[in-house]
């Protein structure tokens, strides 16, 4: 049994894709959710208007699509950089033990 | 009778019809370049970045984005703001969770997906009847996108002594027109054509936008316009919400027009929990203060079936697969963010200045209601100007509902010659019999669409596709996710959960419409019950538990089960795809 099949590796693997996209998730899904929190706790505060738009129309109609490309900006970096160490690692198992 | 071309809008006219002739043209000539099915999936191969990045963007945004939006942001406000936002975070869910790992596995769709990943044919026939349940679901809404269309283009024409054409000869226009389409071969997901679309609809909604706002004032000073008096408590709201027939004129500012009776006031429209989330509660006559957390509850079931129903629309995983490698296909991702973001900017827009400017469309009913603002507004602009913009946003429009309803149509009736009877009516069928086979089963399920389409002129667009996502949030979601991460999980696990989950939603969604369109009387029911009400009509926050937790109970009670190679599974799904282990699981499969 070879590095790459051990189930060592598999659970590593696992473990840290599931992190990212975990971590990625939490902070979109913290924002989508927390907001009708505050529209509900808070209703004078998120209704307060910013340049004629009431501050939850500007936080939900607008402000929200950048901050979906900011995490996914983020995620596919990480997750470029995490398969390509993931490839080196299992490369240089290869090498270290040659069946 | 008034001849049909003097009693149409030329300009309307012009790029509608320059629309759909210049879509299936372009269809015939890239179908002509690509044949086999294969051609088909690996369409992109060799196509960059910026293409792909478009013409997915091109297929994601259907009728309900480029109409539906506008129109229940003009007639819900705050509320019909997660439609779009929850659009685009879908997108990132699937992208952070599925797409990656089923790219990996080489599954083209969900049916493959659920036969490799549990060695089971039977799951796969399985899985096939939910491809048709949601795209039946999805399809309703792009017919109600075409009936308005059309019915808007043709509205001064004279048909059989009454005026106006009726919303069904629209639907079936317009299905048999795409129908005839796919039958033939004319349009099968051609990246050209998906990329062209794209553009042409972003250029649609955004320019009568840019030119509306210049001569009548910005998004926040048109939004400014909606205040009537401060609400800044929830009694102020109540006690509007107690005299609906008030006619609100605008008393801060005097600018808008006065709204019609049928229109929500100004601190029901922009602020949370109104009209849309509300609705059960208001008519089981429950005060403003009672019915917030039903409210609450509405909007958490919304985003739940949104962010996680993107996962399992069938014409969207596909396309994950039409770049050489997955680099690329993450930075094809990041574009699609960005373009779809900025698309789902304007529609909103469009419904804010609907209702200062246009505030009449609150009274119509069906294709006559706030659905078509997006057509209709830019005619505001006098004379020929108003005709052209309106002329391009029609042209948008059938740009939407058309790459919309062909998509679906190639997917549900792929799903039904290829699995249906290609694997279990006669699996002893030529090739030949399978492609006459497709042709006929385009014709019946292009029939059914167009036939479903003709009864939901009454229901919005978006509140469709809303339900069209639970569904597959309900069913396809869980059964994808789990899949992917749980190693643990067996056949009749995933069978019974995404059975479980998606009848549930399934059935919660069609009593709602039932209801909604008068067919069966519900009325007192949901009145007495209206928790009921808004667990049948946004199903998806009891549905997605409901079919995760199944899953796990079901497989630990089974776990003998568990595919043998399951290890072999797990490292395809996971591992990088520079290590070539999908070539070996293939071969040792061809082994045995």
């Amino acid at each position: 049994m070879d590095f790459i099949h051990s189930e060592e590796f598999l659970t590593e693997l696992q473990r840290r894709q599931f992190r990212l996209s975990m971590a990625c998730a939490a902070s979109f899904l913290t924002a989508l959710l927390a907001l009708p929190l505050l529209n509900y706790f808070l209703p004078e505060l998120m209704a307060r208007r910013v340049g004629g738009f009431p501050f939850t129309w500007l936080l939900l109609g607008v402000l929200f699509f950048p901050l979906v490309w900011v995490i996914s900006w983020i995620f596919i970096q990480r997750s470029i950089a995490l398969e390509r160490a993931e490839a080196e690692l299992a490369r240089r198992h290869a090498a270290a033990n040659p069946r | 009778m008034t001849p049909i071309l003097a009693a149409v809008d030329p300009w309307i006219f012009a790029f509608s019809f320059i629309t759909v002739a210049a879509t299936l043209v372009m269809g015939y000539w890239a179908a002509g370049k690509s044949r086999t099915a294969s051609d088909f999936f690996v369409a992109g191969r060799g196509v960059s970045v910026g293409w792909n990045a478009s013409a997915i963007s091109g297929e994601y945004l259907s009728a309900a984005s480029f109409m539906g939006v506008a129109g229940t942001v003009m007639s819900s406000g705050y509320d019909a703001l997660w439609y779009p936002v929850c659009y685009a975070c879908g997108y990132l869910f699937l992208l952070l969770f599925i797409a990656g790992p089923l790219r990996r596995f080489g599954a083209y769709t969900i049916p493959d997906f659920a036969e490799g990943r549990f060695d089971s044919p039977l799951f796969r026939k399985i899985a096939v009847i939910f491809v048709l349940f949601i795209g039946f679901f999805y399809t309703m809404p792009q017919m109600k996108g075409a009936g308005t269309t059309l019915a808007y283009v043709f509205k001064e024409i004279t048909w059989f002594g009454t005026q106006g054409l009726p919303y069904w000869v629209g639907v079936v226009v317009v299905g048999s027109v795409i129908t005839v389409n796919v039958a033939i071969g004319g349009m099968k997901g051609i990246t050209l054509v998906q990329a062209f679309q794209y553009w042409l609809k972003l250029f649609a909604i955004s320019t009568p936008i840019f030119v509306l706002i210049a001569v009548h004032g910005g998004y926040g000073s048109q939004l400014k316009k909606n205040e009537t008096s401060q609400p800044t408590s929830v009694v102020v709201a109540a006690n509007a919400q107690a005299q609906p027939t008030v006619l609100l004129a605008s008393m801060t500012n005097g600018i808008r027009a006065s709204l019609p009776a049928s229109a929500p006031d100004d601190a029901t429209w922009i602020n949370p929990f109104g009209r849309l989330s509300s609705k059960a509660a208001k008519a089981a006559k429950l005060s403003a203060e009672e019915s917030r957390p039903y409210a609450l509850l509405y909007t958490y079931s919304l985003i739940i079936a949104l962010v996680c129903g993107t996962a399992g629309l069938p014409h969207i995983l596909v396309r994950f697969y039409t770049n050489p490698d997955g680099v690329a296909a993450k930075r094809t991702t990041m574009w699609v963010m960005i373009l779809i973001g900025v698309f789902y900017l304007f529609p909103p827009v469009f419904g804010v200045l609907g209702r200062n400017l246009m505030p009449s469309l609150y009274e119509g009913i069906g294709s006559k209601g706030t659905d078509k603002v997006v057509l209709e507004l830019p005619r505001i602009l006098q004379g020929t100007w108003g005709s052209v913009l309106s002329g391009i946003t029609c042209a948008g429009a059938f740009a939407a509902f058309m790459s919309t309803f062909s998509g679906l149509l190639v997917s549900m009736t792929g799903a039904i010659a290829h699995d249906v009877y290609g694997r279990i009516l006669a699996p002893q069928s030529t090739a030949t019999q399978r492609m006459q086979m497709f042709k006929w089963c385009a014709f019946g399920v292009g029939a059914v669409a167009t036939v479903l389409g003709c009864f939901v002129e009454k229901l919005e667009i978006n509140f469709m596709v809303g339900q069209a996502f639970a569904i597959a949030a309900a069913s396809y979601f869980p059964l994808l996710f789990m899949s992917v991460w749980w190693r643990g999980m067996t056949m009749k696990g995933a069978a019974t959960g995404m059975l479980a989950g998606g009848v549930c939603a399934l059935g919660a969604v069609v009593v709602t419409n039932l209801s909604d369109l008068k067919l069966v009387d519900l009325a007192t029911f949901w009145a007495a019950h209206p928790l009921v009400r808004i667990l049948c009509e946004q199903p998806a926050i009891w549905c997605v538990p409901l079919a995760i937790a199944l899953m796990v109970v079901v497989s630990r009670i089974t776990r003998a089960d568990v595919p043998s190679d399951i290890r072999m599974k797990m490292l395809v799904l996971h591992a990088p795809e520079a290590l070539g282990l999908k070539q070996e699981y293939v071969r040792e499969h061809e082994g045995h």
